[in-house]
């Protein structure tokens, strides 16, 4: 066979790296929950290698095979085992509440995963490769924290407008991209980039100011005082669970970003951009404004997460508490494939992660497992090669309703 | 040099784009393969050029087969190929381009451009074809770049030419000269294979002709055939190549462009000074080879492109500075001369593509919301009454064959509330059946009273739609003259002479 490459007479023809991008962004369900499956394949290695009774057992293989065998077994058992304990439901607990604690902590853990997760998502669909949900829950985070210790509000009032605060707070930081993007044409991955350290260093800045966010009688660290209890996200389910308000943001977000993208207008328009600019343009539609409000819309979901860390935490806040969410983000969009539904997915697994990495430590196996399978799945996603070669699968073809009678045919059935 | 196809068959998937084709060359043969768009002419002369392998079938050369695993083992054997799309490179001269990758050297080792330069000038004086060898590339007329091409083959000993749609980028003189040209070389001995769609040249030049469709021959007409049998053979059906109208009816002006100049993204002026008005009930045809500033013109119009001076109005209304959705709701319909790029979202379904420029108001939108059971009913009585050949309205746009992509676009823009339409290249990668339609629904928007702007390279397309035809070269009107005006003083006002 010739290993020359052919531009053969399909339709659509794109530019490769830009058809391979959006096969990324796009996120076929079948290749992402096969990536899943494989990441956690390859992560039960890593526990077997890596565990001592298994490489001991192993080099008595020719004396009792059945017991090296095994002990494979019980390894992966034990670790993904700790995992369902520590993320969904704890079978040994003494009551139902705290059998049902863990998958609690996994909600906690989600919300604000998927809230930002909504955020990137949203930037793939409009076709922008925005990484920058961390600078924006950093300025949500300073928003969120002055209105929390600064201000003084009642109940629930307090509350709300901190969570505002934090989503315009994120929200300028949003449309500065969108801004130097369409006036400059400045590549948002870069202007994203940048303007994290500006972010957290900025955070970081009003922390260490006495007369800004720094606690009172603080010394040198950068360190808030506690958020008022008025301006708290309030307890979901009670004192027995950490579950807090910020599920319910989440669940808003979930709808708003689904009816926003599926069903309105706007998320008409945006599609319309991402898959083909240039066919917006000549459909009446101001991309560069678009990107604009794409990146506002976007930096406000990650306002949410934000306002659901800065809130929701008991004690000052340090720059740590963005906990690595808006890097996560990333990949939580990837992973749901930028749909509602798939973020939602996505973010559930990686607050599962979160919250199960403690059992699995106890229970013997490193949690770093987590984050290799976690970068795997990644990787799978962002290698749709790797997936097809793995399992198989066809490449994706173009199919073209080629004859006219064919066509007619099926209208005619139908 | 006897070549022969035995054979052939090439899939691609499920589709079967050659099917058991058999093509045989004599030397000093012209030998046309006439089909449409999609039909397998460019898939089986890849498999000729070694670009592709066939699945069944071989390439004989005087009898004996022979394996071609890439272009380099087709040249060997003296496959020359001319692609539609030049492979030149602009800022070389003509001698190192012909010599490209087949470089003479001198003893030393460096670069013999004398070499190169005779070569050059031997080929051209044998053929007549009157190029200079130290010219750059980028300074020649497209007619003179195509013989450029045509030498690079020759230089390289080929016996066999083919022939890509070559006459797509020439106007009807170069056509002509390129015809002179082709029967100089087949009398020489060199054979050609002339790809084409353009019944009229197959007629002038053809020892053979070969129609392909849907990947299989069908035909081996003789080459006295009249374009009309030429046509059903290509199609598979009876074809009326013309198209029937009324005479216009001449109403208010509508279009009225006064002294418009425009600059393409480099600054460079391609729309120079021009003005035109454009009727109610007329259509108006800017013909022009691809290139002389038709396409900037569009845009202009549209408001996709700035204007650089002049001013554009529709029914007395200005639209000079207007963006392009005031200019749509204006009552402008735009069919752009690339589909795939300005016309279409290929990841969108045909539902959501009638209604891409319709996204701000009634009918499509509630609100901020979609009304998703207006929008699924228009896309289906559009599919009904334009003849969308699809299994539903949820068939995604790229899934269409190029015709019925292309009616999508017009759809759209006809079922819009239309004062002006302006078709850029309407039928251009269009099948014969939907050009057909396409015509008719032109000729009837403008019989209902609407403007009509045609801008097409195709001759044919010109004269067959045409109430009065502004023929444009380098950015201005050579001239504007009325549709029974012949080809050959149209073909000299294309090259810049006017009338």
């Amino acid at each position: 066979m010739s290993t020359k490459k052919v531009k053969l007479e399909t339709p659509f023809q794109e530019d490769k790296a830009i058809s391979v991008l959006r096969e990324i962004m796009a996120g076929d369900p079948v290749r992402i929950a096969l990536s899943v499956l494989l990441g956690f394949f390859i992560g039960a290695i890593f526990m077997v290698v890596f565990n001592e009774d298994v490489v001991s057992s192993w080099s008595e293989f020719g004396v009792d095979p059945n017991y090296a065998l095994s002990t494979v077994w019980w390894t992966i058992q034990d670790g993904y085992g700790a995992l369902f304990t520590g993320s969904v439901f704890n079978l040994e607990a003494g009551s139902f509440i705290e059998g049902i604690r863990p998958l609690t902590e996994t909600l906690r853990f989600a919300a604000p995963l998927i809230m930002a997760g909504l955020g990137v998502a949203l930037t793939f669909r409009v076709g922008l490769f925005n990484i920058g949900a961390t600078g924006q829950i950093m300025m949500g985070l300073a928003g969120a924290t002055f209105i929390s210790t600064r201000v003084h509000l009642p109940i629930i009032i307090h509350m709300l407008v901190a969570v505002l605060a934090a989503v315009l707070c994120a929200m300028v930081w949003g449309v500065i991209v969108g801004i130097l993007k369409s006036r400059t044409g400045a590549h948002e991955v870069i202007v994203t980039i940048m303007l994290n350290y500006v972010a957290t260093s900025f955070f970081t800045y009003l922390l260490r100011e006495p007369n800004l966010l720094l606690e009172a009688n603080g010394g040198g660290t950068p360190k808030s005082d506690n958020p008022d209890d008025t301006a708290k996200l309030g307890a979901l389910l009670g004192p027995e669970f950490n579950l807090h308000f910020g599920l319910i943001f989440a669940v808003l977000a979930v709808f708003a970003y689904w009816w926003l993208m599926e069903r309105s207008t706007f998320g008409f328009r945006f599609k319309m951009v991402g898959h083909n600019a240039s066919a917006a343009r000549a459909a009446g539609i101001k991309v560069e404004n678009t990107f604009v409000w794409a990146l506002a819309i976007s930096a406000a979901f990650a306002g949410l997460a934000a306002a659901n860390q800065g809130l929701s935490v008991d004690g000052g806040l340090t720059t740590s508490i963005e906990a690595g969410i808006g890097f996560d983000a990333i990949t939580v969009a990837l992973l749901g494939g930028s749909r509602a539904g798939g973020v939602v997915m996505a973010g559930l697994l990686f607050g599962a992660f979160k919250a199960g990495s403690a059992t699995m430590q106890v229970a013997g196996v490193s949690p770093e497992v987590l984050g290799v399978v976690k970068a795997l799945i990644v990787l799978f996603i962002a290698a749709p090669p790797i997936i097809r070669a793995f399992y198989r699968l066809p490449k994706p073809s173009i199919k073209v309703i080629e004859s006219a009678q064919k066509a007619k045919a099926a209208k005619v059935v139908k | 040099m006897k070549l022969e196809l035995r054979n052939i068959t090439k899939r691609f998937g499920t589709l079967t784009a050659n099917d058991n084709i058999s093509l045989t060359l004599e030397p000093g043969e012209i030998h046309s393969l006439l089909g449409e768009n999609g039909a397998g002419k460019s898939t089986l002369m890849n498999v000729l050029y070694g670009l592709l392998q066939p699945d069944e079938g071989q390439i004989l050369i005087n009898d004996q087969p022979v394996k071609f695993n890439g272009p380099g083992d087709a040249m060997a054997a003296g496959i020359g190929m001319v692609h539609q799309h030049f492979m030149l490179i602009p800022v070389f001269t003509v001698a190192e381009n012909v010599v490209l990758g087949n470089e003479p050297t001198s003893k030393i080792g460096s670069l013999d451009l004398d070499k190169a330069r005779e070569l050059v000038k031997e080929i051209s004086d044998r053929f007549g074809f009157e190029i200079d060898p130290d010219a750059k590339i980028q300074d020649l007329p497209v007619g003179a770049q195509q013989r450029v091409e045509i030498i690079k083959s020759l230089a390289r000993n080929a016996k066999v030419l083919v022939l890509d749609e070559p006459t797509a980028v020439l106007t009807p003189q170069e056509t002509d000269e390129l015809m002179e040209i082709m029967r100089g070389l087949a009398k020489s001995g060199t054979s050609i294979i002339f790809i084409t769609h353009k019944l009229r040249e197959v007629q002038q030049v053809s020892n053979r002709i070969t129609v392909i469709r849907q990947g299989k021959v069908v035909a081996a007409p003789s080459p006295k055939s009249s374009a009309s049998e030429l046509a059903s053979l290509m199609v598979g059906r009876e074809v009326d190549l013309n198209v029937t109208r009324k005479p216009a009816k001449i109403g208010a002006e509508t279009l009225v462009i006064k002294n418009l100049t425009v600059l393409d993204d480099r600054q460079h002026q391609m729309v120079d000074g021009i003005s035109f008005t454009v009727h109610d009930g007329e259509v108006l045809a800017i013909a022009g080879v691809q290139g002389n500033g038709q396409t900037e013109l569009a845009e202009a119009i549209l408001g996709l492109r700035k204007i650089h001076s002049g001013s554009i109005e529709v029914a007395g209304r200005d639209l000079t500075k207007s963006t392009v959705r005031e200019v749509l709701e204006a009552g402008l319909g735009y069919i752009p001369e690339d589909r795939k790029k300005d016309g279409l979202v290929g990841d969108f379904t045909i539902a959501e593509n009638l209604m891409l420029d319709g996204s701000f108001g009634a009918p499509f939108a509630k609100g901020y919301q979609i009304d998703f059971a207006a929008r699924d009913r228009i896309a289906d009585e559009l599919i009904e009454e334009f003849d969308i050949r699809t299994p539903s309205a949820t068939t995604l746009a790229k899934q269409l064959s190029g015709g019925n992509q292309q009616k999508v676009v017009v759809a759209r823009e006809l079922s819009r509330e239309l004062k002006v339409l302006v078709a850029s290249q309407p039928t251009r990668g269009v099948d014969v059946g939907s050009i057909e339609f396409i015509h008719e629904q032109i000729i009837a928007a403008r019989d209902a009273g609407k403007t009509v702007v045609i801008i097409s390279t195709e001759l044919d397309e010109v004269l067959a739609l045409a109430d009065r035809i502004a023929v444009m070269y380098r950015g201005k009107i050579v001239g504007i003259v009325d549709s029974k005006t012949t080809r050959e003083k149209l073909g000299k006002m294309m090259a810049g002479i006017a009338a």
